[in-house]
């Protein structure tokens, strides 16, 4: 089933969101890093990696999703956690690690965790995995409505967490689907050097379960795709494997060379941008005008400009705050 | 001290019935690991639970520990309480993540939005010839990580009241049964960890040591095994007419440096004994606790009777060479008294 109007336009304003989001954390991010780039240092210290180009995955899914659903997610979540509606602001004070963050600064980047929305998110390869599935579980169990969806990337297939939890989730027929973005590099390692097979959706065989991939980072047909996936899962009828093409247009991490990528690579790449791709098609398609668009870009960097203006204004935490949060209070 | 009319229960069957009481009340509550279902446990802690609860609820898992104990994670931060079970605790090695890098950092790294109500059961402990991938109790090694409560019951009535406090607490925990303690007939089973058992349901509070027997002229800190061992090496003492006040920690995480602080104030001595490795394990935590609070309690040197820096070896005079006994205490004691 093809995206309504409103959905279009949804996918449209989440998908410039999170490019504006992560332009706008791109350029602060060296802010203190320049001449020496040394990680620690200014506003946002740490490592950085951004999600540009991979938009189309995280509208594409997360406009079958809602609040109830749940969603884990890898060392790159932006573009999914604004997708399922995690809280702007403090999603941006958590990068920054201020007090009035998600998590009042406790994990950063890579740790972003909105209860409200049902986002978890973790910085090792397949971790999300597991949780995603028992999420699922507990949903099955319970007779609750809602589905997971665990986001990874590329190489996580090749772990054996992946694989078990697939197993485990196919086993007992979960409402869960596992969305894997091909983004083509693990880091510096192309797919084809790290991975047996082309397709990693051939995997679903494996687990006796429906894969597909999709091809193009086309928000349109991610969005086809991921509507039969989870209305699969709603229904009871178990989980689903989707492998996305998608670009990553920045580095692994800020600060990346990218010396490993082909010359001529990213600039292929850009060429491809899906944001200005599915504007144009919605002005061809008659589904928005240029200046509807207009609106919902000036809004998008209005909310993003808020956020960080948030994050910069909030304070930092207390140093031995450090100390609470370990167990459940 | 236990009447004849009053009902003994095993370290096992004190589990089972934690859980079986906790699932009638709770409906979040359900049990996932492997053969814990028709075989009811390999220790029998779960032996009955399938007939009264269906495979639903107990549930039988495929031999794939990241995958069902991250899934036991995802579960419980979505509202349920599952408490699995890790078969042998040396088996963490393929599934360390799920354990030290999810259930244990969730609560943290989402400054307390998400809880993690779970408990991860697994056996430790050897003694029977089952060599170094079956027999170690790496008590040290999950104290050590942070966001882990860690317990280990040396008797069937705490073993019942730990588990009721395992599941109702907000935080995971590690709950730690030795294998020798449980009352397999077939593993070797130590007589003084089967004891009077309540049948209504109880809790042992987590985080409070217990004073196992009490005495005035050393303290020997335990905890599982290592209580029978001691309690075994008090009543030799005190035909010496030594008096050995026995400390069952009952707890690792949190650990009651109270308890330990305030019997060694009064005895001025102490022995630890762990059935862990020795080194950077709970035997020096134990000692440093006391140390850097107050030296000057001590009237001789600390000692601990620990397992060697070395893989645990199936040969059956090797590994008892290598393991704590009653007798390698009063030898402490004896040192301890000559120096």
């Amino acid at each position: 089933m093809a995206p309504t109007r409103d959905e279009q336009l949804w996918m449209y304003r989440h998908m410039v969101t999170s490019r504006k989001f992560e332009e706008t954390i791109a350029g602060i991010y060296f802010e203190g890093k320049t001449p020496v780039f040394n990680m620690a240092d200014g506003p946002i210290p740490g490592e950085m990696h951004l999600s540009d180009g991979q938009e189309p995955v995280a509208v594409g899914v997360c406009a079958h999703l809602n609040a109830d659903d749940v969603v884990t997610a890898t060392h790159r979540p932006h573009h999914q956690a604004i997708a399922k509606g995690v809280d702007l602001d403090k999603m941006a004070a958590e990068i920054f690690g201020k007090k009035t963050g998600l998590s009042g600064g406790r994990g950063g980047h890579m740790h972003i965790f909105d209860a409200d929305v049902n986002f978890a998110c973790s910085g090792i390869i397949a971790q999300g995995m597991g949780p995603a599935v028992g999420a699922a579980l507990s949903r099955k169990m319970q007779g609750k409505p809602g589905v997971a969806v665990a986001f990874l990337g590329e190489g996580a297939v090749n772990q054996g967490a992946w694989h078990e939890a697939m197993n485990l989730a196919a086993t007992w027929n979960l409402p869960f689907v596992c969305v894997i973005e091909d983004n083509a590099w693990g880091i510096s390692v192309p797919k084809e050097a790290s991975t047996a097979i082309a397709n990693n959706a051939d995997r679903a065989a494996a687990y006796g379960i429906p894969g597909e991939r999709i091809e193009g980072n086309d928000p349109y047909a991610i969005y086809e795709a991921a509507g039969r996936a989870v209305a699969r899962a709603r229904a009871g009828e178990g989980p689903t494997l989707l492998e996305i093409e998608t670009y990553r247009l920045a580095g692994h991490f800020m600060g990346d060379a990218e010396g490993y990528r082909p010359e001529g690579e990213k600039d292929a790449l850009f060429a491809k941008d899906p944001i200005p791709k599915m504007r144009a098609k919605l002005l061809a398609d008659n589904v928005a005008t240029d200046a509807e668009l207009d609106g919902i870009e000036a809004e998008s960097a209005a909310r993003v400009e808020a956020a960080i203006t948030f994050a910069r204004e909030s304070e930092d935490p207390a140093p031995e705050d450090a100390l609470a949060k370990v167990f459940a209070a | 001290m236990t009447k004849s009319n009053e009902r003994k229960l095993t370290i096992a069957r004190s589990m089972a019935e934690a859980v079986q009481q906790e699932m009638q009340i709770d409906p979040s509550v359900f049990v996932m690991g492997e053969d814990i279902g028709a075989l009811g446990g390999v220790y029998g802690n779960t032996r009955g639970l399938l007939e009264e609860f269906g495979s639903e609820r107990i549930r039988d898992t495929p031999i794939s520990e990241t995958a069902f104990i991250g899934a036991a994670v995802g579960a419980a931060q979505d509202g349920m309480r599952p408490v699995v079970e890790l078969m042998f605790v040396d088996f963490f090695g393929v599934c360390f993540d799920a354990i030290y890098n999810l259930m244990a950092k969730n609560t943290y790294f989402s400054g307390g939005n998400f809880k993690v109500p779970m408990v991860l059961m697994t056996s430790t402990g050897g003694g029977y010839s089952d060599a170094g991938q079956h027999s170690q109790c790496v008590y040290g090694t999950f104290a050590h990580l942070p966001g882990m409560k860690v317990v280990a019951p040396s008797n069937a009535y705490d073993a019942k009241g730990l588990m009721t406090a395992a599941i109702r607490d907000d935080s995971p925990v590690v709950y730690m049964f030795h294998k020798g303690l449980q009352g397999m007939g077939w593993l070797g089973t130590e007589a003084g960890a089967t004891v009077h058992v309540p049948e209504e349901s109880y809790t042992v509070e987590i985080g409070k040591a217990k004073i196992a027997r009490e005495g005035k002229d050393v303290t020997i800190v335990s905890l599982g095994m290592g209580v029978h061992n001691a309690l075994k090496a008090a009543d030799k003492l005190a035909e010496q007419g030594v008096s050995a006040e026995v400390v069952d920690l009952v707890s690792l995480v949190p650990l009651d440096r109270d308890t330990i602080r305030a019997s060694v104030a009064k005895t001025g001595r102490l022995i630890v004994v762990d059935e862990d490795y020795m080194s950077y394990g709970v035997s020096g935590e134990i000692i440093a606790s006391v140390t850097e609070h107050d030296i000057s309690v001590l009237k001789a040197a600390p000692k601990r009777i620990a397992f060697p820096d070395v893989p645990i070896p199936f040969a059956r005079v090797m590994e008892q060479f290598c393991l704590p006994n009653p007798d390698k205490i009063v030898a402490a004691w004896n040192q301890m008294k000559a120096a």
